[in-house]
């Protein structure tokens, strides 16, 4: 990995790093040289250096509340804003427990999509009715209850990278990382 | 007869974070708000009858008038009237005509 204009640069080794811890966090320095067929000295060297500089964020666990015999529901909220306090908004949305991710959107109108979580559609409700719609600027909500997933998670692979190495979303069991896209000189898809 | 302090209670102007927020669905708002009963009136002349049904038979509007208006008789009436299971322009009419005759009685009682 290098350094040019303040961005990190990776290199092909690095992707395949990247890609392998995607796959399973847990692997060890030596399980991912042997896959690579290089030095486990060499695997250290290089997630540490991505690590320091912020491109590896964070090692995390995906968890499956339904095996774990937790009862709740997802939903995705849109949320059409004041453009002077939609920076407020998100703000006010990322301290809430229930929120899970908080985005902006480009459109006609300025929008931020989150994903919440709550136990039941009741619960759901109320929190919305009582402490998103009252914020300043909150000029409606749509909501989505998520009925069913195909696909979760994040993991980074052979989607922006050289040589054939490019960048796609996956779940793994277990631990899994959080990868910096923006300290790379992207835009987080 | 309403004594005039608790008329005056009732009428009074409620914070933000305490107005009554109208949805069509389960976390679907409007955008429409009503932080008084005078407010609340005039929205439910307006608001779509989705909204109307979606909140009456959820008991939001009872709840809202005797846990924050504090005005138990307003929503033992709105009580009664969900158990006629009105809806559409019947619901209107008939909430509106409840709302405002009670509006009007504490109106007359503060002055």
């Amino acid at each position: 990995m290098k350094i040019k204009d303040g961005a990190a640069v990776l290199d092909e080794l690095d992707w395949k790093i990247l890609q392998a811890l995607q796959e399973n966090a847990k692997q060890t320095y030596t399980e991912i040289g042997h896959l690579l067929d290089i030095a486990h000295s060499t695997v250290y060297d290089r997630i540490r250096k991505m690590e320091k500089n912020g491109v590896i964020k964070r090692y995390t666990t995906i968890l499956d509340l339904e095996k774990a015999g937790v009862k709740y529901v997802t939903a995705i909220m849109t949320i059409f804003t004041d453009p002077k306090e939609s920076e407020n908004v998100a703000k006010r949305l990322s301290e809430s427990e229930e929120v899970l991710e908080v985005s902006t959107s480009l459109s006609e109108e300025l929008l931020i999509i989150a994903k919440v979580v709550a136990e039941d559609q009741e619960k759901l409700h109320s929190f919305i009715a009582h402490s998103i719609a009252p914020l300043p600027g909150v000029l409606r909500i749509r909501t989505s209850i998520v009925t069913r997933r195909y696909k979760e998670g994040e993991c980074v692979k052979n989607f922006f990278g050289q040589g054939g190495i490019k960048l796609s979303k996956m779940e793994t069991q277990g631990r899994v990382f959080k990868l910096n896209l923006t300290s790379l000189g992207n835009e987080e898809p | 007869m309403v004594m005039t302090s608790s008329s005056s209670r009732i009428l009074r102007k409620l914070p933000r974070e305490n107005a009554f927020y109208f949805f069509t669905s389960i976390g679907n708002y409007t955008g429409e708000s009503a932080s008084s009963l005078k407010a609340f009136l005039k929205k439910i002349k307006e608001i779509e009858d989705k909204s109307l049904e979606f909140h009456l038979y959820r008991g939001d509007f009872e709840r809202w008038m005797a846990g924050t208006l504090e005005d138990e008789e307003l929503a033992k009436k709105i009580q009664d009237l969900k158990a006629m299971n009105p809806v559409g322009d019947t619901l209107r009419d008939q909430l509106c005509f409840i709302v405002s005759k009670r509006y009007e009685k504490l109106k007359k009682s503060t002055k």
